[in-house]
């Protein structure tokens, strides 16, 4: 089903396109030796060359460089062996060159795709337009003064991968379902730590409407959106307000707003009007980045399993549904954390614990995963004691219970309890015996064709065996038993 | 290629300079000049000619990733009219 905002005049469709600013991971800034590192005191992170005093040059990071090349082999994109760093310039209190080293007409990233996961395991294209490397700025803080306003760099100079996507996005869903594919690759080539709490994710939202089939709309573009869901509430919240715009005459003003967290609208940024003159020109400071094709091939072999392909081989080898295999793959801790408890293993077996039991328990204590008190090594362990019959499935979650609360083995826990499953027909027997005999008028009922009452014996049974009989052994011999 | 009197009081409040009225009118003579002699250049036929960017053969020089800088907030703050708290303190900014 398509997304349509519903008019007065009939359906609008909406065009969405995402800048994306990505924090990449590197020990120190783009052009100094400053650390990048989250939570310094104010300006303490901060060389003379981040504070743009005169005379200081900026020298390129190799690792950031190293970082968005391999950024870009992830977003399966054109590398450009050439690129150059320009000046954006306008004036903001927190920017103290004056201007923002960024890439513009040559990035070193250009085309890629980003494959989206969609509701129901289907999956959906999106053209990612150019990936390029520039500086963050620093932040104001403006409500520590009556009327003044305060300057922190520890940001300024941190190095920003701007991902650009292509105009392909119709959806507040497809928003959110690219958001978090590109968060879940950068987070598995370690480029980027995604985290949107810290701001190093965040989004320029570009939205326009247009009639189904007509040509693109004039768009606007909010800035800085820092989450998911405010990113959906303003494509919501601003298609909305084109249409009812265009509906009533008039004309869509090319601008850049602000979103508004505590209402979920947005709202227009004068005083940007000018700023959008920014005159780029190369700058002189800096050489054209050239890079060496061998040196794009050791970046290349680095490159781990993306989720795609481990979707793909979670699908392909083990048998897992598209949907399965997207939850899985969708964090790369949690999927080294199934591939853990799956070796050697039921594979299938494994996803419906690792999915249903494990993570349970580990939303409920709100647990991270590194701090999950059963490992999977464990987990693995109580799976091959389900699949070799020394516990049936039910007995298995009572043994998971206590593995949560103790840290032990499956097979201590089986031990020390003594919930070892019954295989022996001997005790399932005298178990059945006993039971047909207290129930005579049960045992005839069923022979008299009520064959429903297989359910209550089998309950009889496990009660009596204090649910450690196999279950499928209890079946066989009822149903000989019974039969006469 | 030139440039008109409306254009340099453009460029003037870009760049954050003042300039008056009968400086608008000096500035566009000279740039029109200044312009006027770089238009010489394109009688030369550059075609497959590569843009030059530095006048030595050399490509950009990269840096280790290593943090050997900072951890000096009195010696970056020390040029500020005002400062707070480690902050630079301006007048209020805010959208």
């Amino acid at each position: 089903m398509s997304y349509r905002i519903k008019g007065n005049t009939g359906e609008w469709e909406v065009v969405i396109g995402l800048e994306v600013h990505a924090q990449v991971i590197s020990k120190s800034k783009l052009f100094s030796g400053a650390a990048t590192k989250f939570g310094a005191d104010p300006n303490h992170h901060v060389s003379l060359v981040d504070a743009a005093m005169p005379g200081m040059l900026p020298v390129l990071n190799k690792e950031v460089v190293e970082q968005g090349v391999r950024t870009g082999l992830g977003l399966r994109a054109q590398i450009n062996m050439k690129s150059v760093f320009e000046r954006k310039n306008y004036f903001y209190a927190d920017l103290p060159q004056g201007y923002q080293i960024s890439q513009f007409l040559e990035p070193i990233v250009g085309e890629g795709t980003i494959t989206l996961d969609l509701e129901g395991g289907d999956v959906r294209e999106v053209g990612v337009e150019r990936m390029h490397l520039e500086q963050d700025a620093g932040k104001s803080v403006h409500d520590q003064h009556p009327t003044q306003s305060y300057i922190d760099l520890n940001r300024s100079g941190v190095a920003l991968m701007e991902i650009v996507s292509k105009p392909d996005l119709r959806s507040p869903e497809e928003a959110g379902a690219y958001l978090r594919k590109l968060r879940s690759i950068l987070r598995y080539l370690g480029t980027c730590d995604g985290n949107m709490d810290e701001g190093s994710m965040r989004a320029d939202v570009n939205v326009s409407v247009r009639k189904p089939g007509d040509e693109l709309g004039t768009r606007t573009e909010t800035k800085n959106v820092n989450s998911i869901r405010y990113v959906q509430q303003t494509i919501e919240h601003e298609s909305k307000r084109q249409v009812k715009i265009l509906e009533e005459g008039g004309e869509i003003v090319q601008e850049t707003r602000l979103f508004d967290a505590s209402n979920g609208t947005t709202r227009s940024m004068r005083s940007k009007e000018e700023a959008h003159d920014y005159r780029y020109f190369p700058d002189p400071d800096l050489l054209p980045l050239v890079l060496d094709p061998a040196w794009v091939e050791e970046i290349k072999a680095t490159i781990p399993e993306l989720p795609d392909e481990k979707k793909e081989r979670f699908i392909n080898d083990f048998g897992l549904s598209a949907y399965d295999a997207g939850i899985l793959v969708a964090d790369r801790e949690k999927a080294m954390f199934y591939e853990e408890v799956a070796e050697g293993r039921d594979p299938k077996l494994a996803a419906n614990w690792v999915m249903g039991d494990f993570f349970g328990a580990l939303n409920k204590s709100g647990l991270s995963l590194d701090a999950s008190p059963v490992s999977a090594k464990q987990l693995g362990g109580l799976i091959g004691l389900i699949k070799d019959n020394t516990i049936s499935g039910r007995i298995a979650k009572e043994v998971f219970e206590v593995m949560w609360e103790t840290s032990k083995d499956a097979d201590t826990i089986v031990e020390e309890k003594g919930l070892k499953q019954i295989t022996d027909t001997g005790p399932i027997e005298a178990a059945i015996d006993e039971i047909m005999a207290a129930n005579p008028e049960q045992v005839d009922a069923f022979r008299g064709g009520n064959e429903k009452l297989i359910g209550w014996f089998v309950g009889q049974t496990m009660k009596a065996t204090g649910g450690k009989a196999n279950p499928g052994m209890v079946n066989q011999l009822l149903k000989k038993k019974l039969a006469g | 290629m030139s440039v008109d009197k409306n254009t340099v009081a453009k460029i003037a409040r870009l760049a954050r300079i003042r300039v008056d009225e009968k400086q608008q009118e000096e500035l566009t003579g000279e740039l029109n000049q200044i312009l006027g002699w770089i238009e010489q250049l394109s009688e030369l036929d550059t075609d497959g000619v590569e843009p030059m960017t530095s006048v030595v053969e050399m490509t950009q020089p990269l840096r280790e990733d290593v943090v050997n800088d900072g951890y000096y907030v009195d010696r970056v703050t020390k040029n500020a009219p005002e400062s707070a708290h480690g902050f630079y303190a301006v007048p209020k900014v805010v959208e």
